[in-house]
This record gives structure tokens, sequence and C-alpha cells, in this order.
């Protein structure tokens, strides 16, 4: 099995991005995502920016993806959406049914985990369309996972998203902007200020949402290092880590060591709040088995 | 097919036969309806209809000259793949005169089995612009989009200018703020969502308290909101609950509302639009008739002397007392965003 970096999803300095990648061209993952993939208006990074971390990237021997965003909307949108497909060098993740359609003629890319592919059919759809890859989309579960391997077109790898706070839903409105009152379109660029999203608490203090502007995410991360050795059972071909402000190096670290050597290894770093795995396990995604 | 009464079709919910019979009999053009099973995105206890139902239904409307689509709009999973090709089955002998789809998998069924089936694309579909739109244009021939309620009034416009099949808005009803389809919220809290089992926030995982300071409603244990002595408590529903960000306690994601586009209708029918949709098929007849009446009376209006369309305060009373938490907005539409 393969150790994949999903796409970064918080708003970060251009600075803290490019230092973060360079940490990550050391540490033992062998693809990674990468590109804008929550909010158009986040633009620290251009196109060049993000070719050069790719560029980097490759040279350090990682299988670089470029991935698109989620909600596509304005016109200046969809040529950046098109920039992105029609690109020589990388392949692409699609995040939506219209990168998909830019993507008409080509082969090798990936099918992102917004893509709705809950059944086989809707694989082979993919398949033929010239997707390699799919991401099992966040809120499946094992018992889905089995059935879906068995009937899988035949030469399409699965990715499962293992590790980091799940994005939950998207909208045209902006969380961010809202929790300070102020209008999405003067926004102020207020979620540079959350390097690992906003909290959102119930009244009686349970962590329930993380808001990443336009995104809300699970208020904990999914964490299915205990299932790595399944994971593996069912051929699974790759394992997608979601980029963290902290505990980076120990996570990827746990995750490799678990693939190489087939061990349920447990000794990450618990967050505040600990985890989730709930949707592993076809209950509340929010619920936590701790299984050893 | 039936033939098309109006230049714009209101299409109006129902989930049951008398709602479907009021709906038809105030004006409806076009009424929609789900199978009794978890097909639909509106899989709640004692809606929806059974097969012969649905054919005593869709004679009751041919007759009166109004057609009815059929919502088969969740995601099916291997284990039960067949419910959604039997509901395919069933809705061709039926007649219906389009089934609402989202999932790629069925489109690909339905347009292999049946060539002659017209597809929508139901706003579980996600699709936000055009080339969106082309994929299932393309792949499965769809005739029709349902697009999501996030959209500004000026990106519908653009969705209309360069969208190669008919679109379909809503018009009315309770608000969804996410990008329908993409919104897993409910099955992290519930472990159902509308995309794996038809529904969002579902009745059986909520718990209404009393506590000494107050009513409160949870979801699955989740403290949805709690509500003063005297404050009037709204159905729990994920993201209208109020919460805490930072020092403060309010709707962080959505106000209890009802999105209306009355005010805004001659710019909604100047555009372009196809049909013009009500959502709740979960409210009753007496909801279905008073909505389909006003929204056929405002339409009628608005055909009839664009210019001159002023709103009638009757209209708007007898829409804010039927909405959720009897306050309504414009929603996105008439946000200036990009």
């Amino acid at each position: 099995m393969k150790l994949s970096l999903g796409p970064l999803q918080y708003f970060w300095s251009k600075e803290k991005v490019f230092s973060f990648y360079e940490d990550i061209a050391k540490l033992p993952v062998d693809i990674v995502y990468l590109g804008e993939v929550v909010c158009s208006k986040r633009r620290q990074l251009n196109f060049n920016d993000w070719v050069t971390i790719a560029e980097n990237l490759t040279a350090a021997g990682k299988e670089v993806i470029l991935s698109t965003m989620t909600l596509l909307v304005a016109d200046s949108e969809l040529a950046q959406l098109k920039k992105i497909c029609t690109n020589e060098n990388y392949a692409v993740e699609a995040n939506d049914t219209s990168a998909l359609h830019l993507l008409a003629g080509k082969t090798g890319y990936v099918a992102g985990p917004h893509i709705n592919m809950y059944n086989a059919e809707t694989l082979a759809v993919l398949h033929d369309a010239g997707a390699k890859r799919w991401v099992l989309p966040i809120e499946l579960s094992e018992k889905t996972l089995v059935d879906l391997q068995k009937e899988k077109p035949e030469g399409m790898e699965t990715e499962v998203f293992v590790y980091g706070n799940i994005p939950l839903s998207f909208s045209a409105r902006c969380f961010t902007a809202r929790a300070f009152n102020i209008p999405k379109d003067q926004c102020e660029f207020k979620c540079d200020q959350f390097d690992k999203g906003m909290p959102l608490t119930t009244q009686d203090q349970q962590n329930l949402f993380l808001i990443n502007g336009i995104q809300l995410q699970s208020g904990v991360p999914c964490n299915l290092l205990s299932a790595v050795e399944r994971l593996h059972e069912l051929n699974v071909d790759v394992l997608r880590i979601s980029p963290q402000d902290e505990y980076m190096d120990s996570i990827i670290h746990a995750f490799r060591a678990s693939i190489d050597d087939n061990t349920s290894a447990t000794d990450l770093p618990v967050p505040e709040g600990g985890w989730c795995n709930g949707y592993w396990y076809g209950q509340p995604g929010l619920d936590w088995k701790n299984v050893t | 097919m039936v033939a098309v009464k109006n230049k714009i079709e209101l299409v109006c919910p129902a989930g049951s036969l008398p709602a479907l019979r009021a709906a038809v009999d105030n004006g409806a053009d076009a009424v929609y309806i789900g199978f009794r099973d978890a097909t639909n995105a509106r899989n709640f206890p004692g809606l929806n209809f059974s097969f012969e139902e649905a054919q005593t239904g869709i004679n009751y409307a041919h007759k009166k000259n109004a057609k009815v689509l059929l919502a088969l709009n969740t995601f099916p999973q291997p284990a039960d793949w067949s419910l959604w090709t039997n509901a395919i089955d069933n809705a061709a002998k039926l007649g219906v005169d389009a089934v609402i789809l989202a999932d790629p998998g069925l489109m690909r069924y339905a347009t292999r089995n049946y060539p002659d089936l017209r597809l929508h694309l139901s706003v579980q579909g996600s699709a936000t612009n055009k080339h969106a739109i082309g994929f299932f244009k393309d792949n499965f021939n769809i005739q029709r989009i349902v697009l999501p309620r996030v959209l500004s009034l000026a990106q519908v416009q653009n969705i209309i200018n360069n969208s190669p099949v008919e679109v379909e808005v809503f018009g009315f009803g309770s608000l969804c703020v996410m990008v329908e389809g993409r919104c897993v919220l409910s099955s992290y809290v519930t472990g159902e969502s509308p995309n794996s089992c038809g529904v969002c926030s579902p009745a059986k995982a909520v718990k209404w308290e009393e506590t000494p300071t107050g009513r409160q409603s949870r979801l699955n244990g989740v403290l949805i909101d709690s509500y003063g002595v005297n404050e009037n408590a709204g159905y729990p529903t994920l993201c209208k609950g109020r919460f805490q960000v930072g020092e403060n306690t309010f709707y962080a994601i959505e106000e209890p509302t009802s999105l209306n586009t009355l005010p805004i209708l001659p710019d909604i029918i100047k555009m372009g639009v196809a049909a013009i949709k009500v959502e709740g098929r979960q409210r009753s007849p007496t909801y279905v008739a008073q909505v389909t009446e006003i929204l056929r009376a405002a339409i009628d209006s608005c055909l009839a002397d664009p210019e001159n369309y002023t709103l009638d305060t009757k209209w708007i009373e007898g829409l804010d007392h039927v909405s959720e938490g009897n306050a309504h907005t414009l929603g996105a539409y008439h946000r200036p965003w990009q």
C-alpha cells in the first residue's frame, strides 16, 4: 500500500505552505495532492507557485497530483480549473463533475472523495471516462468498501481517507466570515487566523465541527490507524492523510510503520478532543471505537 | 408526455395522494413524488407512494394535464443496488414524465435500459456550472438540471446562458445552505444522510428535554439548541441550531428560515428558467394546497404583466404562515458575491 498526503484544506501563509512541503519532501509519503481545494479567493499561491512545489516534490521522488476545487461557479474558477485539467505534466484529482467533463479523453486521473461514488456502476462510469483511481466517499463504511472492492472495474485503484478532520460539507456561504459578522465578499481573509480551523462547539461544549471558510469539517480528526491491516487485506492501494498543522511527522511515520510492518501501531499523539472513526464501522461519523 | 400549459413550470411536492391532488387542483404544472423507501431524499415515516398509489396519482395528474416527476435521488450502495434499479423499472412501467436522478451509476442503468425515459439531474447531483452540466448531458442525455440553493441570481443567469439543458430553480420552501449532495453533516451526527438514506437530521434521532433553564433539542445526543421559557422551538435540523464559536452563541451555520423568491419573481422568470420548484414533500396536503395556490397566482400575475408585478401582501402573509420560523429570506439569490 502507498501513503498519500491529501490537498491542504486550510488557509496558510505562502511561507508556511512552502516550508510545510519542504518538510513533506523528506517524509515517507509516496503521493502528494496539491492545490487550493476550498475557496477560490485564497490566492496567496498562484498556479506557478504550486507548480514550483510540485517540481520540488517530484525531485524528491514523490508522485504529484493536482487537486481541483469542490465548488466551482464563477467563470474565473472554471478558467483555473481548465488550466489544471489541461496541464501536461501532472495527473489531476477531480473533486467536481466539471473536472470530469474537462478531463474527457484523458486517462490516469483520480476521482476524489467529493465525487459521489457509492456503487460499482458509478465506478464503471468513471473508469470508462478515464479515472485510474477513486477515493472512497467519506461517509461510506468498511462493509460497503468490501462490496465495492469485489465489484469495481479491474485495474481501478482504491484510496481511503485514513487521517485528518473530515470535510463534511461545502456551501457558497462562508461560515468564517459569518462568525465575524462580515459579508463573504468583504471577508478580510479571516480564515488565515485559523491554521487548524475554527472550532464550533455545542452549547454544552462538545467539539462538533471545525469551520474552515465555506467548508465544515469534523470537530475531531478521523483516525483509521487501527484499520490499516484490514485495509491491506481488502487490497486498498493508497491510504490518505490530510495535512495537519501539528504532529505531521508522527502521523506519517505511524502509518508508514503500520503499512510496512503490517502492525497496528498505536503511538500517535492524541489531539485535544480525541479522534473519530464511526463512519468506518457504519456508525455516526463522530463515534470513536477504541480498537487496539 | 403531457403538453406544457405554461411557459414556466410550477413544480410542486407531494408526499401522499391527497397532497398530489392538492397540488394539481391548485395549479401545479408538475408534481414530484417518491416511492416509499430509501430511493428518494424524503424517506420519512408515513410518507410517499406505493406503486399502485403512484399509478393512481399519475392517472389523476395526467387527466388534469399535469406532469408527474419521480425523485430517485439518493445514492445506492452495492448491498441494495436492486432496490434502486427496480424503482427505475417501475418508473418506466408507470409512465412518469421524468425521473429525477443524482447517481451516475443509476443514470447509466436508466439510459441503457430505457433510452426514452426523460432524466432530470436532481439538486443532489451538485451541478453548479456549465461543465458539470455538460458531463451529465454528454454521458446520460440529461434534459433538465435542478440548481442547488447556494447560487446568486447573477450566477443562475450565467448558468442558464451557458447550459445545454433546461434549468429548474427552487422558489419556495426549506432552505438548505450547503451544496446538496455534498453534505454529510447528518450522517456525521446520526449515521444517516440524504445521500445514503434519504434523510437529514432524522426524526428518530431527535430528543426533546425539559431542563430547569428551558427546553433542549438533541440529535443522537448532540445538543442542537436550547430555548428560553417563552421561545418557540423549531425542528432541530443540524445546520439550524445555535452553537458556540469563539465567545458567541448564535445560529453559526444558518437561521431557521424559509426560502421565498416571490419578491424577485420577475427577475427569475426573465432569466429563462424552465421551472420553479417548491420544496416540501414532507409537508401536509394543506401546506401544498396553500403554497401552490399562492405561487400559481404570483407566477400568473407576473407572466401576464411583468412590468407591473407587485407583491400581494396576502401572498407573503400566507407563505410566512407556513414557513419555518414564520420567516423568509431570499437565500443566496440576492447576494452580490462571486
